[in-house]
């Protein structure tokens, strides 16, 4: 199914990913969309050990179930982080992380 | 040009576009949306490099479950077409310097490094063998990761409800320093 | 043997009493406790008695002498197989005598204090600290080691404290009381410096082995140390430096007059019958010490108490507070019986001075206790403490002007009364070994008798004063005492001291030495009879004198200065050039680099507080140019 796709395109693909992320996690003000910046960020790195794996060790399943355990601990990550915004928003009444600032000096 | 690259090609560019969208679109919902675009089209590519199993699981527990999720606390926290107020030009154009730094500091090493591709056999990955190895105690199992994710999950479970749970929030009331 | 074994409660029945009392004594109604406090202590006079009859006439002696006797004993603090601090408690002649005078005294201090103190604010308090303080003195003078008998030292400095200090609203009392706690605490630190090096050289706390005259603790007295004094005698001088501060002698005395401001009760308890008799206590149980082995020490003591006698009893000529010249002349009274101890020898009929100091250290007791209670009694009934503002006061108190006579007369030194007795044995004893002390004794004989009836014709005759209100006479709880005193006062001169309380526990022979005996009672009488003269009637005679001798007079009233004295080395030198340059060198340097050091962690964190934003994508961005430098860094430049 992929043969003539060298491994080079996947790590690539994988890093504009990541670092799409990288971006949205640094100019997004919502929390939430941070949040999917997050998960834009994880799923790249899944596509690299998919990748490694299935090019590199194909006879093993190292990448793979590292991936799965990525997915089941954004899933964590997701709900309670929801949870926080959920409650940032109601005691602050905003989810901009510019005016959550309470820990400076 | 072998259908698998085409394919290929399509995906790709469908991640990047709308990861590119996901991160500047103005209306949060449609950010959303262009999520679930780039996780469905991801999990596309998990199906090419032959892992349904874990594509499957992207779709249902990315695409169906946190984009959902997501997709709620949005709602429960924003107006629907609510448009963001355009973060400053300074923290774009420097933030895109570093990911752009990044980027090509990471590709150029990706493509100095000469990968040598395994000859050896692929293993078959059904169900079965998963599921097996799940549960495994052998050299080759991961019952102890398994058992982690589980407790993992768990906290996180609790902390969820106990962090969102709606009680009367303390009103916090904090002295106002001298801004210099 | 006897078993003596429940003296253990003797000292330990007060401090549960205090314990009681101090801690819910607010929930029991004041006559209550105050009842609760005198019949504890009545009970523990009956068993003092007991103990004392026991002790003196059935226990064994062995060859004639009274034994010493460790009724019970408990390691407190073990160190080493040596080095230990017992608890206990030790039946000796003076310590069993002291068991009889401290309790007798306290149990009437108590009932007087029923009516004395009656409606006065903290009135359970005052019984809880009489409590402790019975309890320390008890455990002070029946202590087995040098190390016991300090804390308990302590504890009744204490208990002192606490009870001169007695109305803290008056700053006058507060002053009074940190006065003495800080001279005594100051003279302990001589005490405390003495038992080092006295268990250093002697590796032992125990007044048993330490006294034991045949023991190696007095054998190694000799061979010369420092100064030209063996280590002996200089540790016997800084014991006796406790002793000096806790009697009030001479210099330390400055803090007995002001601890007048304390109740009478507790003047007459603490600060003329008990506690400042310690000082003589400590040097009569350290007393084989003293004799067999550092005798420039015990001339020390003499001499002290000499100076001090004559120097208090010429200041309480010119004083007008009674309880002043009450306090001068207990200090007066103390000196004669360290100058007693100070003459004597140790052993048979040379220890006349011990047995004498001891016979004194009884009688007065009684005597000055009766005096301080009907001083009470006369405050009580004139709201005054000064004799230019009484006179005429035996019309309205009777029983107080006869008790208050015999006592006077107790302490002028007049037969038959317990007086004249113990002071013809001190100046027979120092008639014997020095001359000079013997003259100085003489002259404070006459002195003493006269202060005492310019005391007592200027309360009790002269003018006939007019009081705002009529002076009454106490109630029965103020003069039952007063007569028990006064009762003692007169019987206690015919105790045969010479068979009980003696320098090795024998007996020995004395009598009555006429020779010496006539004159002291003629000196006496000539003192009462100058007073009679000047105090009797009005009359211009005492200002005539006073102008007289204006400058010897301004002297003697002012205290010679002494207070004054103080103030100056204290205030003018030590807070001047120790002081002052310490506390400019703590403000200065020590706080000075703390303040730096808190400054400068201000400056800089005032500086890169900005750092710290607050802004989560700030750190974010910092954190990822931070990790894409360092793989730049890493890749391509470390090479």
């Amino acid at each position: 199914m992929n043969s003539g796709i060298p491994i080079q395109y996947f790590l690539i693909l994988a890093t504009l990913m990541f670092f799409t992320g990288v971006y949205g996690f640094l100019t997004r003000r919502n929390l939430i969309t941070i949040l999917m910046s997050v998960e834009l960020i994880l799923n790249s790195v899944n596509i690299n050990f998919l990748a490694f794996n299935r090019y590199l060790y194909p006879h093993k399943l190292e990448g793979m179930f590292f991936s799965l355990f990525i997915i089941a601990v954004a899933a964590a990550e997701a709900a309670v982080a929801i949870a926080i915004i959920i409650n940032i928003y109601r005691r602050f009444a905003t989810i901009n992380v510019e005016e959550v600032n309470e820990m400076k000096f | 040009m072998a259908s698998n690259q085409i394919m290929f090609i399509l995906f790709s560019a469908m991640i990047i576009v709308f990861s590119i969208l996901t991160v500047t679109s103005r209306k949060i919902l449609r950010a959303a949306v262009y999520l679930l675009f780039v996780l469905v089209s991801t999990s596309g590519l998990y199906f090419m490099l032959n892992y349904q199993f874990l594509a499957a699981v992207q779709l249902t527990l990315y695409a169906g479950g946190i984009v959902v999720l997501i997709i709620f606390s949005i709602l429960l926290t924003s107006h629907i077409s609510q448009n963001f107020e355009s973060s400053g030009w300074k923290k774009n154009i420097f933030s895109a310097i570093a990911a752009l730094t990044g980027a090509i500091l990471a590709i150029i090493t990706i493509l100095e490094y000469g990968f040598t591709a395994s000859t050896e056999a692929a293993q078959q990955v059904d169900m079965r063998l998963i599921g097996k190895s799940l549960l495994s105690v052998d050299y080759d199992g991961y019952v102890l990761p398994f058992e982690v994710i589980s407790i993992l999950l768990l906290a996180a479970m609790v902390a969820a409800i106990v962090i969102a749970k709606k009680g009367a929030p303390k009103k916090i009331v904090l002295p106002k320093l001298n801004q210099e | 043997m006897i078993n003596f074994s429940y003296t253990i409660w003797i000292p330990l029945l007060p401090f549960l009493m205090f314990l009681l009392l101090g801690l819910a004594g607010h929930k029991l109604k004041p006559k209550l406790s105050g009842l609760l406090g005198t019949g504890g202590l009545g009970l523990i006079t009956i068993l003092s008695y007991v103990t004392a009859f026991k002790y003196f006439f059935t226990s064994e002696k062995v060859d004639g002498a009274y034994q010493k006797i460790i009724a019970s004993n408990f390691t407190w603090l073990q160190f080493t197989d040596k080095l230990h601090i017992d608890i206990g408690v030790l039946l000796d002649p003076i310590s069993v005598m002291m068991l009889v005078v401290i309790t007798t005294v306290s149990f009437m201090v108590h009932i007087y204090s029923l009516g004395y103190m009656k409606g006065e604010k903290g009135f359970e308090r005052f019984f809880a600290f009489l409590s402790l303080f019975s309890f320390s003195m008890l455990g002070l003078v029946l202590a087995t080691n040098i190390f016991q008998m300090y804390i308990f030292w302590e504890l009744v400095g204490v208990s002192s404290f606490l009870l001169i200090g007695f109305y803290y609203q008056k700053p006058s009392a507060v002053r009074a009381s940190k006065k003495a706690f800080i001279v005594t605490r100051f003279a302990d630190l001589g005490f405390l410096i003495g038992i080092l090096i006295l268990s250093f050289n002697t590796k032992t706390f125990d007044f048993i082995t330490l006294t034991d005259p045949m023991g190696t603790a007095i054998a190694q007295g000799g061979g010369i140390a420092f100064l030209g004094l063996s280590v002996m005698t200089w540790s016997m001088i800084f014991v006796f430096m406790g002793g000096v501060g806790k009697s009030a002698m001479f210099p330390f005395h400055i803090w007995l007059p002001d601890a007048m401001e304390g109740p009478t009760p507790v003047s007459a308890l603490i600060h003329a019958a008990t506690m400042v008799v310690a000082g003589v206590y400590l040097v009569a149980r350290m007393f084989p010490i003293y004799a067999l082995s550092a005798p420039v020490a015990l001339n020390v003591v003499a001499y002290v108490g000499a100076f001090s006698s004559l120097f208090a009893a010429v200041i309480a000529c010119t004083q007008t507070d009674i309880k002043r010249v009450l306090a001068y002349s207990t200090i007066s009274q103390i000196g004669y019986m360290m100058l007693a101890l100070g003459v004597s020898g140790y052993g048979g009929h040379e220890g006349l001075g011990y047995m004498a100091s001891m016979f004194h250290l009884f009688t007065h007791a009684m005597f000055k206790a009766l005096l301080f209670l009907g001083a009470g009694a006369i405050i009580h009934a004139v709201h005054s403490n000064y004799m230019t503002e009484m006179g005429g006061l035996r019309k309205y108190l009777p029983i107080t002007h006869i008790t208050f006579l015999i006592a006077c007369l107790t302490i002028a030194g007049i037969p038959p009364l317990s007086g004249f007795f113990s002071k013809d044995e001190i100046l027979a004893a120092a008639f014997h070994s020095n001359k000079l002390l013997f003259a100085v004794e003489y002259a404070v004989a006459g002195l003493t008798a006269f202060y005492m009836f310019r005391l007592y014709f200027s309360v009790f005759w002269g003018k006939d004063t007019h009081y705002s209100h009529e002076p009454h006479e106490a109630p029965a709880t103020m003069t039952i005492p007063l007569i028990i005193l006064a009762v003692g006062s007169v019987v206690t001169g015919f105790i045969p001291f010479n068979k009980l309380v003696t320098s090795d526990g024998k007996i020995f022979e004395s009598e009555l030495e006429l020779m010496i005996a006539i004159p002291s009672v003629l000196i006496g009488l000539l003192g009462i009879g100058i007073a009679y003269i000047m105090y009797r009637k009005e009359s211009a005679v005492p200002d005539k004198l006073a102008a007289t001798f204006k400058y010897s007079y301004k002297w003697a009233y002012n205290k010679f200065y002494m207070d004054e004295l103080y103030l100056f080395i204290t205030k003018k030198i030590i807070f001047r050039y120790i002081a002052e340059p310490v506390a400019w060198f703590d403000r200065h340097v020590v706080d000075a680099t703390m303040n730096a050091i808190a400054t400068v962690t201000q400056g800089v964190s005032y500086r890169i507080r900005g750092f710290q934003s607050g802004q989560l994508q700030k750190y974010a961005f910092v954190f990822i140019t931070g990790a894409i430098m360092l793989s730049i860094l890493f890749i391509y430049l470390w090479k």
